[in-house]
């Protein structure tokens, strides 16, 4: 028996504009709202819309037979309620139909578990809240911003209340163990570890419409054969990946889309197939082993750790210093503080600032809305100087 | 002066740049030094490379616009394309990343691959100007001028006039690279000084660089002090960044030259006396992704603040905004920005390497090495008032009478004793 857990990312930052100095003390709009009105209607013409349509489609072809599971961020949320309402009303349709799963994760996209646990645990609760205001939904599995894991996440998110969490099946960490198990984590008692199987998630995620890569062109038929191969060796094949994939990531002309509409039913043509959301996973297999994982892993690059958002010095300086403003921007009291502190934390404002410019830097290029990382880090600084102005203002004894 | 009596002087005068397309302290010398001079009735032939792409009669329509506040009738522009930008290293031309950057690469094919092959092309192209124009005197502004400048002579030589040929030294290849000049680069300097009639260096500090450097008789080299035409700041804007921070403000390319990472150093030591300063560096150049860096690394990323290179009045924005302008630059032959600067009203603290130093009064000046003496001077003017005040008060003063004038009278001397023989 193989299940294929698919678990997609929606998520878009509010991305900075460009503070310039003379803006600094002028407390402007730190967000480019043209631009991010811009590219979230475009990835929704391109990606979610008609990638909504195509699941639900599959989902009511297969009598749900074929399920998905999403972690949608509270910022992706935001700006679809502001830009594109038309999104969250799809995506509800979609978890009416009760075989779509929702994930909980840090609201603001952050990498708040690394800098502040406080911090952390409140982004949290503001996703499950905005799961239930959007979708009546509460989500019961966890899964940290960029699939950041170690011990300590499995530990937490079980004191929060989730039977299982997420993270990134790294050769380093398991070694000569398999991704297609479900895990115990050490330091929890009975929250489950699912991992990603890279290899057959990049295939989509990544490699799809690579014309030098030896499994190109990727049909649905073939990956089903790669899928099968796993039974007997293994419960699960979990597929993570990045929602825009479809249509944004590989475009519409590379077949993504076709590939997708087939895949269900290449995968349900081997009787022992079927598809599973997390919790079902979790629920259908005992977990074979206990990972001990004390070091942080991610799904970023070849590196799989956190070097693509803390990898030099402009990256660590400018998270550091944000983060030092926890304690005063919460003595503030003051909302439009917190929410701008907020979306600062988001990982993407890092990782614009990414100098790793060999293979992975390629990807960062394609992502980045800068032309230099430089840039963003001074967009960042500018921003964060004009802001620490506002505290003081807000708080003068603050200093 | 009289200025009739400059109107049998012509000059063929060779630059690259020209305001509004120049990039640096150059085009903004040579604009003002051929104003000085059509003031005083002189004529003069600017030939100046035009960037490849753009056509000639917009730049022509440009370069002809009131605004330059030229006398029509005196100058005249001749421009030849090319894909050139002055302050180029070699190195930089190549790899510069700037606007530039996608039709430099489509036009490499046109043109040749490197700064020395542009360098020729365009020296050939002064073999043209010189056959068809008439002119008593060529002057050139710096190395990459200087071919030209020979072809120039060589050609009236040829025609049996033996025109006098002026080189005149903005800044020398051991200013550029601090140190570490490129062997063609100061083959063509030191032949254009050798073979040229007469030598003008904006500095002393220049003039001994030349003197020490190229082997050159101190006796034909002059020293021409750089001016500017002042006027009132345009600027009168409150920022409100300044009721909290004090600024110290960079300003100019981030090339080793200009001592970017020296004044980081500063940034630093300044930074852990007073937390509240903030540094902002203007420019751009092949140094700004390592300043960037840099900043980071020694932990004063929050406190140093960038932008890009700016232009005409948000130039006048950035002295206004700040409370003291530092000038760190390692090797200055000139250095025409603390005048700038004082005329926003902003102190200054600059480097004794530098050619403004000789002739500015009200200033702070320390060897750009000693960066403790910098920083404690730098936090003398922020933290003293009527320090503060009175260097900006009196270096206005100093400055009002400044004008192009002054260079250009010196300028055309030369010319008449170059022209009569007497040089």
């Amino acid at each position: 028996m193989v299940s294929v857990c698919f678990y997609f990312q929606v998520h878009q930052p509010y991305r900075l504009g460009k503070y310039s100095i003379f803006d600094i003390g002028n407390n402007g709009g730190y967000f480019n709202d043209v631009k991010n009105a811009e590219i979230l209607q475009k990835v929704s013409k391109k990606c979610y819309l008609p990638t909504n349509k195509l699941i639900l489609d599959l989902i009511n072809e297969t009598d749900g037979r074929f399920r998905v599971s999403y972690s949608i961020t509270g910022v992706a949320l935001d700006q679809f309620e502001e830009y594109a309402p038309e999104v969250i009303e799809s995506f509800q349709r979609l978890v009416d139909t009760g075989y779509v799963e929702l994930l909980d994760e840090t609201y603001y996209h952050s990498l708040a578990f690394l800098y502040s646990e406080k911090e952390f645990k409140e982004q949290v609760k503001l996703h499950r809240k905005k799961m239930k205001e959007i979708f009546g939904y509460k989500p019961r599995v966890f899964r940290n911003t960029e699939l950041v894991y170690n011990n300590r996440v499995a530990y937490l998110a079980e004191k929060m209340g989730y039977k299982g969490t997420l993270a990134e099946g790294a050769d380093y960490i398991l070694g000569w163990r398999s991704p297609n198990f479900v895990y115990k984590a050490k330091m929890a008692t009975d929250i489950r570890l699912l991992l990603k199987n890279y290899r057959l998630s990049d295939d989509i995620a990544f490699r799809f419409s690579e014309r030098g890569w030896e499994g190109w062109p990727l049909t649905a038929d073939k990956f089903a054969t790669w899928v099968n191969s796993i039974n007997g060796n293994g419960n699960v094949v979990n597929l993570f990946m990045d929602y825009e994939t479809f249509g944004e990531h590989q475009w519409e002309d590379t077949g993504i889309f076709n590939f997708l509409r087939h895949l269900p039913h290449e995968i349900l043509k081997h009787p022992d197939n079927d598809f599973k959301t997390p919790t079902e996973v979790i629920k259908a297999y005992k977990p074979v082993a206990e990972l001990d994982i004390r070091n942080v892993v991610s799904w970023a690059d070849i590196e799989r750790d956190l070097s693509a958002w803390l990898g030099n010095q402009m990256q660590k300086s400018a998270i550091e210093k944000l983060y030092e403003l926890e304690t005063i921007v919460k003595e503030s009291g003051d909302e439009k503080l917190l929410e701008d502190w907020r979306r600062l934390q988001t990982a993407d404002h890092f990782y614009y600032m990414c100098t790793k410019w060999f293979n992975d830097g390629d990807v960062h290029k394609y992502f980045n809305v800068y032309d230099r990382p430089h840039d963003s880090f001074i967009a960042f600084m500018n921003t964060l100087t004009d802001f620490r102005i506002r505290l003081k203002e807000t708080i003068p004894m603050s200093g | 002066m009289d200025s009739n009596h400059n109107h049998n002087i012509k000059v063929l005068m060779f630059g690259w740049e020209f305001p509004p397309f120049n990039s640096g302290g150059l085009g903004v010398a040579c604009y003002g030094l051929t104003k000085g001079l059509t003031r005083q009735g002189v004529g003069v032939i600017f030939v100046l490379p035009r960037i490849a792409g753009t056509l000639n009669e917009e730049y022509m329509r440009i370069l002809a616009a009131d605004k330059f506040g030229l006398d029509k009738d005196k100058i005249k522009f001749k421009t030849v394309d090319s894909i050139l930008k002055p302050y180029m290293s070699s190195k930089s031309y190549i790899s510069e990343k700037s606007g530039l950057e996608g039709f430099l690469q489509e036009a490499r094919g046109i043109y040749g691959s490197d700064l020395f092959s542009e360098v020729r092309r365009y020296s050939k192209y002064a073999k043209i100007v010189a056959s068809e124009e008439e002119f008593n005197i060529i002057h050139c502004h710096d190395w990459l001028t200087y071919p030209a400048g020979i072809t120039a002579k060589n050609i009236t030589r040829q025609m049996g006039k033996n025109v006098p040929l002026i080189v005149h030294v903005h800044a020398t290849e051991f200013d550029r690279t601090g140190g570490n000049p490129n062997q063609y680069v100061y083959d063509l300097e030191r032949e254009g000084m050798h073979v040229a009639d007469s030598i003008v260096t904006v500095s002393n500090y220049t003039k001994s660089i030349v003197v020490r450097h190229y082997g050159v008789d101190p006796r034909k080299v002059h020293v021409i002090h750089n001016s500017i035409d002042f006027e009132e700041s345009r600027i009168d804007e409150k920022f409100r960044i300044k009721d909290h921070h004090k600024i110290v403000l960079f300003l100019g390319r981030m090339t080793i030259q200009k001592g970017p990472d020296h004044f980081l150093w500063i940034a630093k030591k300044i930074s852990e006396i007073d937390d509240d300063v903030r540094f902002i560096m203007v420019g751009s150049g092949d140094m700004f992704s390592y300043i960037v860096e840099e900043a980071a690394n020694l932990g004063i990323g929050d406190k140093v603040l960038f932008s890009d290179f700016l232009n005409g009045r948000e130039v006048d924005r950035a002295y206004k905004m700040a409370d003291v302008y530092v000038m760190s630059s390692i090797s200055e032959p000139f250095g025409i920005t603390p005048l700038e600067a004082i005329k926003n009203g902003t102190p200054v603290v600059i480097s004794k390497q530098s050619g403004i130093s000789e002739i500015l009064r009200n200033c702070l000046v320390v060897d750009f090495w000693d960066t403790n003496l910098m920083a404690t001077r730098i936090l003398d003017v922020l933290n003293n008032e009527e320090l503060r005040d009175s260097l900006a008060k009196k270096g206005l003063n100093e400055i009002r009478n400044f004008s192009w004038d002054q260079p250009a009278m010196k300028c055309i001397d030369l010319y008449k004793k170059a022209i009569s023989g007497g040089i």
